[in-house]
């Protein structure tokens, strides 16, 4: 691995502040030509914030920011980052729904103008798809509503490797695997590689440590806006990792509860056949049981939850909802923490026909101690919180419901690892109470919770095992596998 | 700004409207040396009751989120102020039933318009527009014979008052206030706060985005019907074009008065706050002898003035 | 199930691209489509419309309003709405016939001055994030106000040079119609085409994006509100043109007819969905709506219903499209 490079970037004792919080400060950092950097951090360390910072949409407001020896941070934006060659694909999508892919990929690339630019630029995206994410299936004249959002991802990746007429020394690549499944999200990381061994160089920030482990040179390590430890990657294991990030790092569970099946007696809570499940497979969920859904990202599992979500309401049953996307499916983004956790069982606090604002305080004060949310007064906006704490506000909201499905759906998702572990011991709880959970979890480890795991591929269950038989591999097959095993 | 001073200036967003009601009585009285203080404010509540009833029926509407408008208040106005007289025909047995009737009109006019969203699938503007459209037409082929005087009994109602306080202003504060209560204080209101903020994550909350929408393109119609009744009792008589103001007045009273075009973000008192405002306003320019097309300009100024200064706290749309 | 949650079990790649690619194809034919339907109505019911006389007598006044509406749509393409168009094209027929006429020096200079309103307008709304609705709303009474204060009984001259221009008869097709098609293809190509184009669309469908790939937002809402100032004045000047006298109400109900002609050709309220050959095609067919009203003598008191039911009779014929659609999570 080449980790002797050039400096490209460097910052030096930068800094930054939003009103009284402190988002970086006293960043020393370096990305050299010709290697993968690795950024990592709880949620709020503020690699989000540094890499703004890179990529010009946010403005340092001490310190240096020296690009080839220079430093450019005074009047630094977006076009100057994309004259010195460096580009960023952020979290949230930046694809116009309304364009289709060619059109995206010109907003990007200015050079692409005059007669034709329209082919040119269908080609060069439909070129570097190829490159980058072989067997596809997008064509540049989609539009971008059209394709689903792991496609979405792709080709706003491939847009940042175009290259026409400009620079391209450096692309930060902020959590690029989110929506993407296993498969394409390795090969995302072999082209990471392959433009890394060609004398680029790469940021990389991910939740998923393997990811990380695997892909970078060295990483950097953030911890409440510093940089708290950078180390060659190979010198760094899960536990380290986990241990220089602030992290508890207890040995994981993995010890396999003793199982006892809740299957033998009574008749499942929740029986729904998946909408294309062509055999008469249906997923089941008893009385205390937590059911995981597991395979690759997209396969019909969030659909499932809305199906039997759906059904609920539509009998009365009464099922509730944690999202894992929290801007579009959670958060009610004007009204109180309060608020968003007592819109799920306003029922249960009426007095007469009106709510009755104490018990509504009452419930909200409650589940702040419960779930641990941290923040002065539950009156206060939602938006207030860290996306952690919006989270633990989402479980709140279902917990606190008489309902006795929760429905999860992929909950965990860029929530820090403390904040996991305080939700885990909650959702056991619940069911030793009774409770019946589906949950619908990216990560491997988090089925070690479920009595009965479902693996789904195609909008089918196509596996189907007590925690007894857990086994990853087992799952891993048959996310893959081309026929029922 | 503080946590604590957001939150308060977020629970009052309608101080505003009735901080510049007030301003413009006084900039009025001052013009006038203090005369017909009494007068002045009598009027406006009458003429603000009618903003008003269809005002919390608009903000109501536009509370279910971006897009959400009701433009068949002016048409089912006219409708129903010229049903009612009908149905009433100036005899005070039939108050009842031109009540009723009406009510009626109200109903089937908000079930049509949710209708024509749900199951063309098409924008409210374009759907409640489409919809006026035929209202119109049901007005001037079922109004266009000879005017109908309202029922003795009616026209007192309507017009009548109790120490300077119009009867009418009594019974709509009291709907105020009852409609203030349903928006925060019942599953439904909160339902609809839910659903203009977020109607995905509504629905995944439990909620049920379709019926809340429709009872609120009903409630909005039944208000507007009634405005259309009582405006005919109010004025004498139905007329085809009586609605007309009433759509920007509708939209205008739900802006200033602090609710959040954006939705998801309302507030009742506010309503009634913007209709005297909006009321007095016309009234002051008229005193210092404005001609009608100043008058429009300085209307119009003041609406943009007031949405500029009222947006600088909030960002209204998303 | 309508509402929010639209998801549909996940289908085979190749079919589901297809299938939303079908529903796109048949949804912007369906303008064209409803158009001729409409003619060959027409023509069926009253074959002597079908000459140039009879075509340039049902479409002479179409022109103003695909101005109207091609204002409208570039508005609605950057997710705002415009409710003062027709008293701002009042507005300007009343210029139109007083300044104008009498000291055109002082005409071209307050049209000019209205473009420039438009674009501080576009300014205005979106340095302080104001709600174009309520903005516009508010405009509404300042350009009516406008228009009573300079004409205050109706009437005026429009300028010998403007009945002229908008009287020309090419031979073979009928003005209105080659100003139709020349109009719709060129903001075709413009908006749809061209480069320029691509970001202006863009900053309707996720505005971020495009302030993030250093764009300025304000300069293409500026310039998107300019050029639907531009396009009302067109219609305006042709309108009195045609009318040769004008009033403060003349043009009032191109508001709405500018919003539904945006909506029948295809365009969608938010997200920067348009079609600026949609707009006039939809733009025609409202008034094609009212010819064929006429002709068919419905009472004078059931046109304006029928006009509505028209509209949602297309509206129903689109939302019936959308159903083949298959849209991914």
């Amino acid at each position: 691995m080449n980790a002797n490079g050039p400096v490209r970037v460097a910052f030096a004792g930068a800094g930054k502040s939003f009103g009284a919080v402190r988002a970086l400060s006293d960043v020393d950092l370096s990305v050299r030509a010709g290697e993968c950097l690795g950024l990592i951090g709880h949620n709020g360390a503020g690699k989000s914030t540094l890499m703004q910072v890179l990529a010009g949409t946010l403005a340092a407001d001490c310190g240096q920011l020296l690009i080839e020896g220079r430093d450019l941070r005074e009047g630094y934006s977006v076009q100057v980052a994309r004259q010195h060659g460096i580009r960023c694909v952020f979290q949230e999508l930046s694809l116009c729904p309304n364009l289709n892919v060619a059109e995206n990929t010109r907003l990007m690339s200015p050079a692409l103008r005059g007669f034709g630019w329209r082919r040119r630029a269908g080609a060069l995206i439909e070129a570097m798809l190829e490159q980058i994410f072989p067997g596809h299936g997008i064509e540049a004249d989609d539009i971008v509503a059209d394709l689903s959002i792991g496609k979405r991802q792709m080709v706003e990746i491939a847009r940042a490797f175009i290259n026409v007429d400009e620079r391209l020394d450096l692309i930060i690549l902020d959590e690029p695997t989110s929506s993407l499944d296993a498969r394409v999200a390795e090969q995302l990381l072999r082209h990471v590689r392959r433009f890394v061994e060609g004398g680029g160089s790469i940021v990389l920030i991910s939740h998923i440590l393997g990811e990380m482990l695997g892909t970078c040179d060295r990483i950097a390590v953030m911890r409440d806006g510093r940089i708290v430890e950078t180390r060659a990657a190979r010198d760094f294991t899960h536990d380290s990792l986990v241990e220089v990030m602030g992290g508890t790092a207890r040995e994981q569970q993995q010890a396999v509860q003793a199982f006892a099946s809740r299957r033998e007696q009574g008749i499942p809570r929740v029986q729904q056949r998946p909408a294309r499940q062509a055999d008469g497979r249906s997923v089941q969920a008893f009385a205390g049981e937590i059911v995981g859904l597991s395979g690759l990202a997209g396969h019909g599992q969030s659909q499932l939850l809305t199906q039997v979500l759906r059904d609920c309401v539509k009998h009365g049953t009464g099922a509730s909802f944690v999202a894992g996307d929290r801007q579009t499916d959670g958060v009610f983004a004007l009204w109180s923490i309060g608020e968003n956790i007592t819109i799920g069982s306003l029922n249960q606090l009426k007095r007469g026909v009106l709510l009755d604002p104490d018990a509504e305080q009452t419930m909200a004060d409650d589940w702040m101690k419960r779930m641990g949310i941290r923040t002065p007064d539950m009156r206060n906006p939602i938006l207030s919180l860290s996306g952690g704490n919006q989270q633990k506000a989402l479980f709140a909201r279902a917990l606190a419901s008489d309902s006795q499905i929760i429905l999860m759906d992929d909950p965990m998702r860029g929530v820090d690892v403390g904040t996991k572990r305080e939700v885990y011991s909650i959702l056991m709880e619940e069911a030793a109470r009774g409770r019946s959970f589906i949950w619908y979890t990216t990560e491997l480890e988090e089925l070690t919770y479920c009595d009965h795991v479902y693996v789904f591929r195609d909008g089918q269950a196509v596996l189907d095992m007590p925690r007894s038989e857990l086994s990853e591999e087992r799952i891993l097959r048959s996310s893959f596998a081309e026929e029922t095993p | 700004m503080s946590t604590s001073s957001l939150a308060a200036l977020r629970g009052k967003p309608w101080l505003w409207s009735f901080l510049a009601a007030l301003l413009i009585w006084v900039a009025t009285l001052v013009f006038t040396g203090g005369q017909g203080a009494g007068a002045l404010l009598s009027g406006a509540l009458a003429f603000s009751t009618f903003f008003a009833i269809v005002g919390i029926g608009q903000m109501f509407v536009i509370s279910t989120g971006p897009g959400n408008i009701d433009l068949s208040i002016p048409a089912n106005i006219a409708l129903s102020g010229a049903l009612g007289m009908k149905l009433m025909d100036g005899q005070d047995a039939n108050i009842w039933l031109g009540v009723i009737g009406v009510l009626g009109i109200g109903v089937l006019v908000g079930c049509g318009n949710f209708a024509l969203i749900r199951l063309l699938r098409i924008p409210p503007i374009i759907a409640t527009l489409s919809a006026s459209f035929i209202l119109q037409s049901l007005a001037i082929a079922y109004g266009r014979s000879v005017r109908v005087p309202p029922p003795e009994g009616f026209y007192t109602f309507a017009t009548g008052r109790v120490f300077g306080v119009p009867y009418l202003a009594i019974v709509v504060i009291a709907v105020a206030v009852l409609m203030g209560y349903v928006l925060t204080r019942t599953r439904y209101g909160r339902s609809v706060l839910a659903i203009g903020q977020n109607a995905r994550a509504a629905e995944l909350a439990g909620i049920r985005v379709g019926r809340m929408r429709f009872a609120t393109y009903v409630l909005c119609a039944v208000f507007g019907s009634l405005c259309g009744l009582t405006l005919a009792g109010f004025s004498g008589g139905a007329s085809l074009g009586m609605g007309e103001e009433y759509l920007l007045a509708s939209i205008a009273v739900v802006v200033i008065g602090g609710t959040s075009v954006a939705g998801g973000f309302s507030n009742v008192p506010g309503i009634w706050g913007a209709s005297l405002f909006l009321y007095l306003l016309v009234s002051m320019l008229n005193t210092f002898g404005a001609s009608a097309g100043v008058r429009l300009i300085l209307t119009g100024l003041i609406i943009i003035a007031v949405i500029t200064a009222v947006s600088g706290r909030k960002n209204a749309r998303a | 199930m309508n509402a929010p949650l639209n998801s549909v079990a996940r289908a085979p790649v190749a079919t589901r691209n297809n299938a939303a690619r079908r529903a796109r194809m048949l949804r912007a034919a369906l303008p064209a489509v409803s158009l001729v339907v409409l003619l060959a109505t027409i023509f069926i019911m009253q074959p002597r419309a079908m000459s140039y006389m009879g075509l340039n007598l049902m479409l002479n006044l179409a022109v103003p309003i695909a101005l109207a509406t091609i204002a409208q749509m570039l508005i609605i393409s950057v997710n705002d709405l415009d409710l003062s168009m027709g008293s701002f094209i009042s507005f300007v027929a009343c210029v139109a016939v007083t300044l104008l006429d009498q000291h055109p020096f002082l005409g071209w200079l307050a049209l000019a001055g209205c473009v420039g309103v438009y674009a501080l307008l576009g300014a205005l709304i979106h340095s302080r994030n104001l709600p174009s609705i309520v903005v516009t709303l508010g405009m509404s009474f300042i350009w009516v106000g406008g228009a009573i204060l300079l004409l205050p009984s109706p009437g005026g001259t429009a300028p010998q040079w403007l009945q002229a221009l908008v009287r020309i008869k090419p031979p073979l097709i009928p003005l209105a119609i080659i100003v139709c098609i020349v109009l719709g293809l060129a903001m075709h190509f413009f908006l749809m085409r061209s480069t320029v184009g691509v970001v202006l669309r863009g900053a309707g469908g996720n505005p971020l994006a495009i302030a993030k790939a250093g764009w300025s937002l304000l300069r293409i809402k500026v310039a998107m509100y300019a050029m639907a100032g531009g396009f009302g004045v067109l219609s305006g000047l042709f309108l009195v043109g045609l009318t040769t006298s004008a009033d403060a109400n003349v043009a009032l109900r191109y508001t709405l007819l500018s919003i539904a002609g945006v909506i029948l050709g295809g365009g969608e309220f938010v997200g920067g969905r348009v079609s600026p050959m949609g707009a006039v095609l939809g733009a025609l067919t409202l008034v094609l709506a009212g010819s064929l009203l006429s002709f068919i003598r419905i009472s004078p008191d059931w046109q304006i219903g029928a006009q509505g039911a028209i509209l949602i009779f297309v509206l129903a014929l689109r939302a019936a499209v959308n159903r083949l659609e298959v849209r991914p999570l």
